[in-house]
């Protein structure tokens, strides 16, 4: 189908933006479009008021600030992928972006948008849950800093009022040389995943567990982090059978069902997958120490 | 009628002007305004990859984006990849590794693998795969369009060389 009637706004900064949404009644954000679009063609969604945000310069900067990144919400997936800030600071943004959609998706879609729609098995939500990122989120009152954790409220349902705007991430980076992981289960290449794990490593002089982070995709509305299992991972040696028994901690996730899956089968990839991610972040981490 | 608005944009080279309702997709435009119907429709949902064409140079959905947004951009359909006669290099791969059949998924796939080669001129078999992954054919099983893929990097390593 095509979308219904709606009026169109182009704000060419985040204050013009805000100020939309303050005004607007029934106002959608429009990102790269990868998700809304398709909604709106199904009429699935008739927003009265579209706000176009890809001419706004300020939210589409990468910015290394310290020991973190600082994502501007419309930095297009393709661009974060080809960033050599990315590249160099967080190997598993890139490894979770080749399977995000589709290269032609990635052209268009962006990080901001994929963390507001909030697909339940999405990855971004669960690369930047095992980040720490803190989303910034802009309104006509002003700004609010967003731990991930507190991110998703529900179903699709992300932690922003209507008048609000995803402004930027932050992410929080690793050391250099840190072990790192993005596994999923999908039908096919670029499809949404079933289940989905991302885990990141470092380990001390000794090879015992330093840190340790892993959150999941695919297994409730939002990003499920392991925090339990990582407390009890850490300062041990690391071998098959560690990793074999930590990972039985995801089988209590909730577990969503749906055509796709059962719920158990969604708990029974989730055990596979961080057992998986574990041991590959693992092998990363002793590769990569120095 | 719904709320229109002034659009300049270049498609396959040649600047265009044109009053657009503003829920019009791009690939509706394309097809219905600028009659370029080689850029075909599938799903409007972004899904099939029929509608793939180019903006500044990358793939992307042509459903998935609305006309007015393409404003100021540059468009690259399956049109303006062919020369004025004849086929190009690529669509001639399509034709002798039997690359189509109904040729519905044609243009989009042609699209896609313009860029993809762009960036990946010496690609594996798997990384075309994964490239056309967005991209569904119900004609082929894929094999001769991957055949035609590599082909074309074939041809084009050995006039490199
Ligand atoms: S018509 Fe656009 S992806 Fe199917
Ligand atoms: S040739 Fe018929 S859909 Fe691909």
């Amino acid at each position: 189908m095509k979308p219904a009637p709606f009026s169109y706004h182009r704000p060419e900064s985040i204050a013009e933006a805000v100020a939309m949404m303050a005004d607007l009644d029934d106002a959608k954000i429009l990102a790269g479009g990868q998700s809304l679009m398709a909604m709106m063609n199904f009429r699935y969604l008739a927003p009265d008021h579209i706000v176009d945000i890809n001419r706004i310069p300020e939210l589409t900067e990468i910015r290394e600030e310290g020991n973190t990144i600082r994502f501007g919400a419309m930095v297009r997936q393709r661009d974060a992928a080809d960033s050599p800030i990315v590249q160099a600071r967080c190997p598993l943004l890139i490894e979770a972006l080749s399977l995000v959609g589709h290269m032609q998706t990635r052209n268009r879609g962006t990080v901001g948008g994929s963390l507001s729609h909030l697909d339940p098995s999405a990855e971004m939500p669960a690369v930047f849950s095992a980040l720490d990122a803190v989303l910034h989120v802009s309104s006509a009152c002003g700004e609010r800093e967003i731990p991930i954790g507190e991110w998703a409220l529900g179903f699709m349902m992300p932690n922003l009022e209507p008048d609000e705007l995803l402004i930027g991430i932050t992410a929080l980076c690793w050391p250099v040389g840190h072990g790192y992981a993005f596994l999923e289960m999908a039908r096919r290449h670029g499809d949404f995943a079933l289940a989905g794990a991302a885990a990141l490593m470092t380990l001390s002089g000794d090879g015992t567990i330093e840190r340790v982070a892993v959150a999941l995709t695919g297994v409730d509305t939002g990003p499920v982090r392991l925090e339990e299992m990582e407390a009890v991972l850490v300062g041990r040696k690391p071998d098959r059978a560690l990793f074999a028994d930590a990972a039985k901690a995801a089988e209590s996730v909730a577990g969503i069902e749906d055509v796709h899956a059962s719920r158990d089968y969604r708990r029974r990839l989730a055990v596979v997958y961080t057992r998986r991610a574990l041991t590959l972040a693992h092998e990363r981490a002793a590769q990569g120490r120095p | 009628m719904g709320e229109r608005r002034d659009i300049t944009l270049t498609v396959n080279g040649a600047s265009v002007s044109r009053d657009v309702e503003v829920r019009w997709t791009l690939v509706d435009f394309l097809r219905h305004e600028l009659e370029l119907t080689g850029t075909h429709v599938g799903c409007e949902h972004g899904v099939c990859g029929a509608c793939t064409v180019l903006i500044d140079g990358r793939s992307a959905r042509s459903c998935l984006m609305l006309a007015v947004q393409a404003d100021g951009h540059e468009v690259t359909t399956v049109e303006g990849l062919s020369p004025a006669e004849g086929l190009s290099p690529l669509q001639q791969a399509f034709v002798d590794n039997h690359g189509l059949q109904c040729g519905y998924c044609t243009p989009g796939i042609l699209c896609t693998l313009t860029e993809f080669l762009e960036t990946n001129p010496d690609p594996s078999e798997e990384e075309i795969r994964i490239a056309l992954s967005g991209n569904l054919c119900r004609c082929t099983g894929y094999q001769g369009i991957v055949d035609a893929a590599l082909a074309y990097a074939r041809s084009n390593k050995g006039s490199a060389e």
